[in-house]
């Protein structure tokens, strides 16, 4: 800022000012203090600034995985092999007024006997709700085009991968999924790969995952 | 009566000795400008103060009866709608309001930016002006959300996806933008804190700074060709215009702008009756998944960008374009504070501006229809023409049937309908050999997916032999020069489809 004439007013006015406590003894140390008080404030404000600071990020200082529980999406006779269906569930974490929001979907396939692969609602794009037609084998999205095939691999459109997959396993006779955390390109829950055709737990559903899988697995996954 | 005047003026003087606020006030209303100012072209500022007065009290009127939580908030708006007296008007001029606040803003900036307000020594106002833009943006991203109905919902989860991307960062963020693991009760809340106390009390503020600035600084000067704005002689030229050609802001010229924010409230009353308020639209249930997410009017365009972009291009250009364009805007008055102002020595201002506009427009246009989005249900609502079907073989027949359960129509046109993601089919044998019409129907390519797990041989046969047929009325169909000598020379057996 140029010295204009509107500052060199309050020059004068400032040294005119500074000129009254000379007189008076005792200047220098009411400036000193001032300063000190000055101080004083900055380490109360920086003392209040660690909760303040501390209850903002709260949200963000708590792991994903942590917001993740088992859930069970329903029996096996619900599933019909070679289907795709939606199934709702109850998120794990939710407040008491979250109302309807806290109603999550997601898409569950059964390849066959205990091989299922469970996908996120939300497209890999970004996470518009994809729908599943059962008739041309591919999941849409409404919002920007995206495309996927019935293994959640990516077919077309924007998005840069495949569908979000949740953990999941069967315990007797029912589907559990890990879940309770919106799936994005950075949560933790859904960058893990290959959750799906490794995990199942006794050797005799990897034998029987094993059989279906030639002809399922020729889609590299990219997640 | 002179008596009670006389009282008056007592009452004003009692008031007027302990605040002092009147005679401050008056003069800078009866501050002088310069007499080409008065003019239809400044009347943007104030009317779009005016307009931000009318958000403020519609604003705290809906904050009545409004219910800021994830599980009643539909269903207040809905109340407001349908059971308080003219609450469905409030929503629809609030509504209103923030379309025409975002209008008017973006006419004023593009106006002071013609004219070359924001050259020395008003680099500052211009500044806070881009403040104030991205302010108001973000008022209505925030006002989007508390009309939570499925826009809204989904809206978030657009939202949580792109800020996910941000390097590093991304997770973290995600999570302090919906106050905890899924969009819900925090996250309505914290937008409800930003829209009605945040953002709301930065945009007050640095409305007064950025008055306190045109006041202090004086308004532009109407721009002549050739008079130039240097830094050492501008300050006195200013003044000497004032002082020869000056009038006083009231009435002489604050009379226009009175008018247009008349106009413009009756404009915003107007639109609020013929239309009525925004939505909402469907409940924020996510399990109910038949439902295409839109943004609102402002934001459009960046829906469109985000379909447009190649995939590996779009992260990159969604944090590297707004760091560019603000900080482009935000640096222009310090790169170019002086020189000429008016817009007929400023080809590339003007050119600029139209570029800009032109291409906002287009691609809000776009993001209106958007065509790259399949339509969800075209397969079982749209029929295929009848004149397509005439005297065509049962096996073509056949074909249109697997065209249409497939879901072929959702991204593919026949006849005018049907979604407009993939090219129309209704001239497509004329432009693609049976050969091609196979080979991009199984292995997909260039967007399209390939259909290949989900045809079997003699579906695949059907559908590429009704395609054929469609050589929009009669055009030749598309052959293969090479495949005709191969046909003379040897004569071989009938090809298959399956051959690939």
């Amino acid at each position: 800022m140029n010295p204009s004439e509107p500052l060199s007013p309050n020059n004068q006015s400032e040294g005119t000012v500074a000129a009254g406590p000379d007189k008076v003894p005792g200047h220098s140390r009411r400036v000193f203090l001032f300063k000190l008080s000055l101080l004083l404030n900055g380490a109360v404000g920086a003392v209040l600034a660690v909760p303040i600071v501390g209850y903002l990020l709260g949200p963000a200082l708590k792991k994903g995985s942590s917001y993740n529980s088992w859930i069970n999406v329903g029996a096996l006779s619900d599933f019909p092999e070679g289907e795709t269906r939606l199934v709702n569930f109850r998120n794990p974490t939710t407040t008491s007024w979250d109302g309807q929001t806290g109603d999550i979907p997601c898409w569950v396939r059964r390849i066959s006997g205990n091989s299922f692969q469970v996908f996120a609602i939300n497209c890999a794009h970004l996470g518009c709700p994809v729908r599943w037609f059962a008739q041309s084998k591919l999941f849409m999205c409404p919002c920007h085009g995206g495309a996927y095939y019935e293994d959640g691999s990516r077919a077309s459109g924007p998005p840069e991968r495949g569908l979000f997959e949740y953990e999941h396993r069967v315990v007797a006779g029912n589907l559990m999924i890990s879940a309770g955390k919106m799936p994005t390109l950075a949560a933790g829950n859904c960058s893990k790969p290959k959750l799906t055709q490794i995990e199942p737990s006794s050797a005799a559903t990897a034998a029987n995952a094993h059989d279906v899988k030639p002809d399922e697995d020729s889609h590299p996954r990219n997640s | 009566m002179a008596s009670l005047k006389e009282r008056g003026i007592d009452v004003y003087n009692w008031f007027e000795r302990r605040l002092g606020l009147g005679t401050p006030a008056i003069e800078a209303a009866e501050h002088e400008v310069p007499s080409s100012t008065s003019s239809w072209w400044y009347v943007f500022g104030s009317a779009a103060t005016v307009i931000l007065v009318l958000q403020v009290m519609t604003g705290i009127l809906l904050a009545l009866v409004y219910a800021p939580t994830a599980s009643h908030a539909w269903s207040s708006l809905e109340f407001l709608d349908h059971n308080v007296t003219l609450g469905w008007f409030l929503r629809a001029m609030h509504g209103w309001g923030s379309d025409f606040m975002i209008a008017i803003v973006l006419i004023h900036m593009a106006q002071v930016f013609l004219f070359g307000a924001y050259k020395f020594p008003r680099e500052l106002t211009w500044i806070v002006g881009v403040f104030l833009l991205l302010l108001t943006l973000g008022m209505a991203f925030t006002g989007q959300v508390l009309r939570f109905d499925q826009d809204a919902y989904w809206g978030l989860g657009i939202g949580a996806s792109i800020v996910s991307r941000v390097p590093l960062v991304g997770g973290p963020l995600v999570d302090l933008m919906l106050g905890g693991p899924i969009i819900g009760g925090p996250t309505l809340s914290r937008f409800f804190a930003l829209h009605v106390f945040v953002i709301p009390g930065l945009l007050i503020g640095l409305v007064g700074l950025h008055l306190l600035m045109v006041l202090r600084l004086g308004i532009n000067e109407w721009p002549m060709p050739g008079r130039l704005v240097n830094k050492k002689t501008y300050v006195q030229e200013y003044h000497k215009l004032t002082e020869d050609t000056g009038i006083p802001f009231v009435p002489d010229a604050a009379w226009k702008d009175a008018v247009f924010a008349a106009v413009i409230m009756l404009a915003i009353m107007a639109c609020a009756l013929w239309f009525g308020p925004f939505g909402p639209t469907g409940q924020p249930d996510p399990t109910i998944i038949q439902t295409a997410p839109k943004p609102d009017f402002a934001f459009l365009w960046i829906y469109a960008v985000l379909a447009y972009l190649p995939p590996s291009l779009e992260t990159p250009v969604l944090f590297i374009a707004p760091v560019i364009g603000i900080g482009a805007m935000l640096l222009l008055p310090l790169l170019s504070g002086e020189g000429e102002k008016h817009w007929s020595r400023r080809p590339v201002a003007v050119l600029m501006v139209a570029v800009i506009a032109v291409t906002l427009g287009a691609f809000t246009r776009l993001g209106t229809y958007t065509p790259w989005s399949p339509i969800m249900n075209a397969w079982s609502s749209d029929a295929i023409p009848e004149s397509y079907l005439k005297d065509r073989t049962p096996l073509e027949r056949e074909g249109a049937i697997v065209l249409q359960n497939k879901q072929c129509r959702n991204c593919h046109s026949i006849g005018g309908a049907g979604g407009l993601r993939g090219p129309a089919l209704d001239s497509i044998a004329s432009r693609m050999t049976e050969d091609q019409i196979i080979r991009q129907v199984l292995q997909g390519g260039g967007n399209m997916p390939a259909y290949g797990n989900a045809l079997n041989p003699s579906e695949t046969t059907a559908l590429v032999h009704f395609l054929r047929t469609l050589r929009g009325g009669n055009l030749t169909p598309a052959i293969d020069a090479s495949r005709k000598m191969v046909l003379n020379s040897e004569q071989p057996p009938a090809q298959t489809p399956e051959g690939h």
